[in-house]
């Protein structure tokens, strides 16, 4: 074999949060009750669209979850050798963008350094003057050329995407319509979606679209890499949280005496430290553990890997107390319901109370905060790593690239890109997700749903 | 006499386009009180909201007019209809409880009024607020004027609405179900203060209601609505001696009494349809059991049938109405002929045996959380219900009747007591047995259903936890029976709760109760959040079931018109303990204690002659801290020396009858 | 209520010796003293001497509860529980690694962090509640719309750029104020002017949209129809019964940040170079000093107690139905 699948730890994860998702879907589709919440997100144009982007960005993670390491061309007595370096199916699409690195900073679509060097012509002359890059713009033999041969691959590439896009509309058409889903908002944001692909393939084929970071790198490539992070910390947390919060919080509220005493005392304890200084000492000492236990680790990626998970277990083990307190909150509530009360004349037992009448009543909670989270888990991870209790600093993500830019705030002419690209990627991706999580709470939050009760 | 109010054409609809009131149209005369009658959903309440401008977002007014006193309401700018409001119309509203702000006290609630309104301010605003309290009976007028509302009973801050609505010192006053969420006692005091406050003052009233009694006690004039339409308008004398709208004639029909006992009440079926489903046609043409084709394919007009009487029937339409008229009142006469049944019900051998049971909460204070006192929720009460009959326990809000009914079923343990199931003690025995001897049904068929559960689900419940019927097809063929005896389709197993109305959510919870065979069912207020109508289907179920699966109930109510419908025996409670026991007929034809007296002649009655008013004075005493001697001495207008020194033992009257008072 | 109070502040006593605990198990117990050492010494330099030595200076080469070789209660006084955790309960926070007095810095440092924290809440507040008591003004119309679309924007926007943006801006650009410093007294108006804006532009969506959801929650209860019905301006009916019930539920959020604003703001007093407790925590982190991320968590969770604290005292002012009972 040529190449070695690898399954690291985040990946198991998103693969067990993926599973999980699926069944739920498949449980929910069968039930014309539980389908009716989400048929009402389903009209609602911006929830619609932002579904969109955010299934674009979860395809990208999901490509840069599959990971593997190739073989090295050299034996070693007849096995295969494997190259250290742990690549994903998404770095084999885009490995022009993982290979083409240049010396250090280039401005997007620059076809020099950004920088003067001292470069010394065929006659041994010295001057001072902009260097070519190495591959962003090679092929133009005049660089005068440039701009015209941006302009001329931009409508190009944006004509093609769009004809694509087209394509697909017209193709969806018909199927989008027979749901009522909300048909011009889609069609339009494909259309617009699609002539951006388009446009920054037809110019990431021989330009670095966002330029390049100081060793290189290609930003849009170190951009499209800190999808995945950010959508692990958003998710693989709630693994962690929805678990204790769910139990702990209704078994709370329902069982009350000294269960709600324990658990009510663990939750106040946890919440009344500051949850950045609770993650920042647990980070710590995580990062004392790992230091000192070296020989757990094969390779730098695992490291970097198991780091991410551990700050995600430690991201869920602080942030799950709110969620818990909620749904103990609504628990006390639904245990005067009169229907609870029914189903304990007949002797039900608290355990099949709980499952059968009190977790079905509170999902709803769990859907939106869980929703409402992923947005602000986002944003903490960029936080976290500038503090330096993020992730690795080997790992990308946008954390790790806005603190790798901070540096050359002070420089004149100022390095913009690597910041810009970091922060829009962010923008979108928090952006629509939040979007999103609203359209999610005003179908689920039956307080929202009023008025239709109205008179 | 001039009208103070001339509404004419009023359309309010929602942002679809849905009317909620559609093309109604009344007067009110000086002084008088005009009452809008309607089921939950009709549009009443929405009607008087459109005529002071204060509907809820979504909601708005689609046209027709409104004159006050001349003044055209809906030409006016909203800054001079804040004028209006709470000046000339002032209005009060259903829920006291929610309506006051709970973080302000009463005194400036009500100085807000006069500052707008009156333009007093400081020492004088302050001393109109003690008189309006004091003009409102409150007692203790100038204390109160300093307290929140939450220091205050409901009917009390009812009062205080009323006195906020006078303090502008309206032409006009609206009010919104004022009493339905009171107590029958407190709605007598209630309504007494509006007629006087009326009589006294000369504005003139606006009563939406559900109650045909609470009409039959207050209107000069009323209207009826149905699915937001008026569909007749009477004075009183002629809507109670002549209803002409089918629905109005059932409405009455559909009233639990004495006098229909032995006979099925005439229930509606179906419920009231859902707004803006209708526009062709008259809208009660599907429950209507007079409709003919006409009836669907065209909306009746608005016909004038007597001086002051008209009506929106295609039956009085055109055709000589005086001829139909007659031919209607035959009909209605038959529902008043009263088949007496017999009310001397023998007692069997007893299936519930209730003695001496007690349910106590601790009261924690302090620090520490220590126990300083008990609230006895129910304090020694006995009881007994034989094989196939129905027991009433009747009291008002706060009594302990649900606490007794759950104490029973063991949702709340008893403090102390015995629960003998026939013959077998309950109390700290083995619980299983007692979870199928005995089922409740719930008060709100909104809370008792899981909404996430099909009916089957639901249904199935009770048989598994019991392990009745171990085989799922059993269970299945069961459902299907328990479906048909409540009167639901087989097919409606397979859908979820909220997909039935009201009255179909208490059948299915009846069906529950029944899964598990029981002998006896607690029903806890089964009817009160239905619509009349409605309830005489329930009652009629619950007395059909009676007979066909010699089913006891022991039926837990504040409402005595069903009491009288549905009960052979019938025990009041007060405070916690039984205070008169007897066969319905001893208890309710000649009640021997003072509180039942009061009780009974407080409730509004649809003939209007009333018995000689017993006013029933305060509020009922906390159960944390009960009055020494007897607990009603101090509202009890015959209370003695002796009742304040020691609680009255039992008198008997008859074999069933017993009574804990002094007097004889 | 005073036995209310008292109450409460018993209560906040197992919470903090539970804080307490668990802040040294995280510290002493998941990673030994001699891991720490480890780590901190680098592997080039690790020897058992130098472990030992480093565990010494820092008090940290005695037994974790209980001191066998010691005598009477010094059994367990003579412990890394004792004077490490225990100690904290009397604020003596000991030293940090570079051997100044923890409690000290945290005595001087207060003032820088209150000098940003302060004004930031306090202008803060006064601007989300206007900006959400403006859009429930205008609820359910295109104003109110474009305001929450507003929010959910600036939520969506990474707090980091807030920071950078703005320094870019305003410093560099604009040349207006300086990009980062602080000195006391007066002067340092045009240091903490910026961060302060900053601040409160950071959290004007999310903040908002909140208190205009417990706004609109509060308009749409009975009470305010009955307002409503007296002949109200809506203003007046916003004013003084819709916000003066809503300061419950607001109260909840806010007055438990009250004390923790003595901490200051990790980013901005390390973006601005404030010499607050922020920065001295992140540079804490950065320099993985234990003594002083174990000082902020235990001086965070002791005011986060006062927080709750003074929340239910406030209670008691704005809610006539909590004093009453």
């Amino acid at each position: 074999m040529s190449f070695m699948p690898v399954m690291l730890w985040s990946d198991a994860l998103v693969f067990l949060l993926l599973a999980a998702g699926t069944a739920s879907a498949l449980y929910v589709r069968q039930r014309e009750h539980l389908m009716l919440p989400w048929q009402r997100v389903a009209q609602s144009a911006t929830a619609m669209v932002s579904l969109l982007v955010l299934s674009l960005f979860l395809l990208i993670g999901l490509l840069d979850t599959l990971h593997y390491r190739i073989a090295l061309p050299e034996k070693n007595g007849g096995e295969t050798v494997y190259s250290p370096e742990v690549l994903s199916v998404f770095d084999k699409l885009v490995t022009p963008l993982r290979t083409q690195t240049e010396k250090t900073y280039s401005a997007p679509l620059a076809v020099t350094l950004y920088a003067k060097e001292s470069i010394s012509d065929a006659h041994g002359n010295i001057a001072r003057e902009y260097p070519r890059l190495r591959y962003g713009g090679a092929h133009l033999t005049d660089m005068q050329l440039q701009d015209s041969d941006v302009c001329w691959r931009w409508v190009t590439g944006m004509l093609a995407g769009m004809l694509v896009g087209l394509l697909i509309t017209l193709g969806s058409k018909r199927w989008l319509a027979q749901r009522g889903w909300p048909l011009r908002p889609l069609l339009i944001a494909t259309l617009i979606i699609s002539a951006l692909i388009g446009m920054t393939i037809n110019l990431a084929v021989v330009y670095h679209v966002l330029g390049t970071d100081k060793v290189g790198q290609d930003v849009l490539y170190l951009s499209l890499k800190s999808i995945r992070t950010g959508l692990i910390i958003g998710t693989v947390t709630t693994l962690v949280t929805l678990p204790l919060a769910l139990l702990l919080g209704i078994a709370a509220g329902y069982l009350r005496g000294w269960v709600d005493d324990v658990i009510q005392y663990i939750y106040t304890v946890l919440s009344s430290i500051p949850s950045v200084l609770l993650i920042a000492a647990a980070v710590l000492m995580m990062q004392v553990t790992i230091d000192t236990h070296p020989q757990w680790f094969d390779n730098s990626a695992s490291r970097a890997d198991l780091r991410l998970v551990f700050l995600c277990l430690i991201l869920g083990v602080t942030s799950w107390t709110g969620l818990c307190r909620l749904l103990r909150g609504e628990t006390l509530k639904l245990r005067e319901m009169e229907y609870i009360q029914a189903a304990q004349s007949f002797g039900v037992s608290s355990l099949r109370i709980l499952t059968r009448h009190i977790m079905p009543n509170v999902m709803h909670i769990v859907l939106i905060s869980l929703v409402m989270d992923f947005s602000g888990l986002v944003l903490a991870e960029a936080v976290l790593s500038y503090v330096g209790v993020g992730v690795d600093p080997s790992m990308i993500s946008f954390g790790t690239m806005i603190n790798a830019a901070r540096m050359e705030m002070g420089r004149e002419p100022m390095v913009w890109w690597a910041l810009a690209s970091a922060f829009g990627f962010m923008l979108v991706l928090v952006l629509a997700a939040n979007l999103f999580a609203d359209a999610v709470r005003d179908a689920f939050d039956p307080r929202l749903n009023r008025t239709e009760a109205v008179a | 006499m001039a009208d103070i109010l001339r509404v004419s054409g009023l359309i309010t609809q929602l942002r679809n386009g849905a009317r909620i009131v559609d093309n109604i149209s009344f007067s009110i005369q000086n002084g008088e009180t005009y009452a809008l009658l309607g089921e939950s959903g009709c549009g009443k309440s929405m009607t008087a909201l459109s005529l002071l401008r204060l509907l809820p977002d979504g909601v708005m007014h689609a046209g027709g007019t409104a004159q006050l006193e001349g003044v055209e309401l809906f030409g006016l700018r909203e800054r001079e209809m804040r004028t209006v409001r709470g000046g000339t119309a002032a209005m009060i509203f259903q829920e006291p409880g929610l309506s006051l702000n709970p973080v302000m006290t009463v005194g400036e609630q009500i100085a807000e009024v006069l500052e707008l309104h009156q333009g007093m301010q400081g020492k004088a605003s302050q001393q109109r607020c003690v008189e309006l309290l004091d003009q409102v009976g409150i007692p203790d007028a100038a204390r109160r004027v300093t307290e929140y509302p939450m220091q205050l009973s409901g009917g009390m801050k009812q009062r205080v609405m009323i006195a906020m609505a006078l303090a502008g010192q309206p032409k006009l006053l609206v009010a919104d179900e004022p009493t339905t969420a009171l107590d029958v006692t407190t709605q007598a005091q209630v309504l007494r203060l509006l007629r006087d406050t009326q009589s006294g003052s000369g504005m003139s009233l606006l009563l939406i209601t559900h109650d045909l009694g609470v009409v039959a006690e207050m209107a000069h004039q009323a209207g009826v609505m149905y699915a937001g339409q008026i569909v007749e308008q009477a004075s009183r004398a002629q809507l109670l001696s002549q209803p002409l709208h089918p629905y109005t004639q059932k409405l009455f029909a559909a009233l639990p009494s004495a006098a229909r006992i032995g006979q099925p009440l005439a229930a509606i079926p179906g419920s009231v349809p859902p707004l803006g489903s209708i526009t062709q046609g008259c809208r009660f043409t599907a429950r209507c059991d007079k409709a003919w084709s006409l009836c669907s394919e065209q909306t009746p007009q608005w016909t004038v049938v007597a001086e002051g009487q008209g009506v929106r029937c295609h039956l009085y339409e055109g055709q000589d109405a005086r001829g139909k008229r007659q031919g209607m009142e035959a009909k209605v006469q038959e529902y008043h002929v009263a088949s007496k049944s017999d009310l001397n019900f023998e007692p069997g051998s007893p299936l519930l045996q209730v003695s001496d049971l007690r349910v106590h909460f601790p009261i924690r204070k302090g620090i520490l959380q220590h126990v300083v006192g008990q609230v006895k929720a129910v304090d020694g009460v006995s009881l007994q219900i034989p094989q196939g009959s129905t027991l009433a326990l009747v009291g008002e809000s706060g009594c302990g009747k649900t606490t007794l009914g759950k104490a029973l079923l063991r949702l709340i343990p008893p403090t102390a007591g015995s629960v003998q199931f026939t013959g077998r003690e309950l109390v700290g025995a083995n619980i299983r047995e007692q979870h199928a001897a005995m089922q409740m049904v719930f008060q709100d068929p909104y809370a008792s259903l899981n909404p996430k559960m099909r009916v089957a689900e639901i249904l199935e419940e009770g048989m598994a936890a019991l392990n009745i019927e171990s085989n799922s097809a059993a269970r299945q063929a069961h459902i299907d029976i328990l479906l048909d005896q409540v009167g639901l389709t087989r097919n409606s197993k397979w859908r979820y709760p909220h997909e039935f109305s009201g009255g179909q959510r208490q059948r299915i919870a009846i069906a529950r109760a029944l899964a598990v065979s029981p002998q006896l069912l607690i029903c806890d207020e089964p009817t009160s959040a239905l619509d009349v109508s409605v309830q005489a289907q329930i009652l009629n179920l619950l007395k059909k079931l009676q007979q066909e699966l010699n089913l006891s109930y022991l039926f837990i109510t504040h409402n005595l018109a069903v009491v009288e419908y549905l009960a052979h025996e019938v025990c009041v409670m007060y405070l916690g303990r039984i205070v008169e026991r007897g066969t319905a007929e001893e208890v309710l034809r000649s009640p021997k204690h003072p509180y039942t007296q009061a009780l009974l002649s407080a409730v509004p009655r649809i003939d209007g002659q009333g018995v000689e008013r017993i006013r029933l004075e305060g509020d009922l005493p906390s159960p944390a801290n009960p009055p020494p001697g007897c607990h009603f001495a101090p509202r009890c207008s015959h209370a003695m020396e002796q009742c304040r020194a020691a609680y009255p033992p039992a008198m008997t009257y008859s074999v069933t009858h017993r009574v804990h008072c002094f007097l004889n | 209520m005073i036995a209310y109070i008292i109450r409460r502040l018993l209560y906040a006593v197992p919470i903090l010796i539970g804080v307490n605990l668990l802040t040294f198990a995280l510290f002493f117990v998941v990673n030994t003293p001699d891991d720490m050492a480890r780590m901190q010494l680098g592997i080039k330099r690790v020897t058992p001497e130098a472990i030992e030595k480093w565990k010494q200076q820092r008090g940290y080469d005695k037994p974790l509860f209980r001191n066998g070789a010691a005598n009477g209660t010094d059994k367990f006084r003579d412990t890394i529980f004792w004077q490490k955790s225990a100690s904290m309960f009397v604020l003596d926070f000991g030293y940090s690694d570079d051997g100044r007095s923890i409690g000290h810095e945290i005595a001087t440092r207060m003032g820088p962090s209150l000098a940003i924290a302060l004004p930031t809440f306090l202008v803060g507040l006064v601007v989300y509640v206007s900006f959400a008591l403006l859009m429930t003004l205008f609820r359910a119309t295109a104003l109110d719309m474009a305001g929450v679309a507003l929010c959910v924007l600036l939520m969506s926007v990474s707090g980091l750029f807030y920071i950078i943006g703005g320094q870019f801006v305003v410093s560099k650009l604009w040349h207006l104020v300086p990009i980062s410093g602080y000195s006391g007294g007066i002067g340092s108006f045009k240091f903490v002017v910026l961060p302060i804006v900053i601040g409160v532009i950071g959290s004007v969506g999310s903040s908002s949209r909140w208190y205009r959801t417990i706004f609109l929650e509060e308009i749409g209860k009975d009470y305010v129809r009955t307002a409503r019905a007296k002949g109200l301006s809506e203003l007046r009916v916003l004013f003084r019964h819709v916000l003066k019930n809503a300061m419950i539920p607001i109260l909840t959020g806010v007055v438990v940040v009250i004390p923790l604003l003595f901490m200051g703001s990790l980013l901005t007093e390390s973006f601005f170079g404030i010499p607050g407790l922020g920065s001295y925590t992140i540079d804490a982190i950065n320099a993985q000093d234990f003594s002083v991320v174990r000082a902020m968590v235990f001086l965070g969770s002791l005011l986060y107690i006062v927080g709750l604290i003074l929340t239910d005292i406030s209670y008691t002012m704005v809610d006539p139905r909590v004093r009453l009972q």
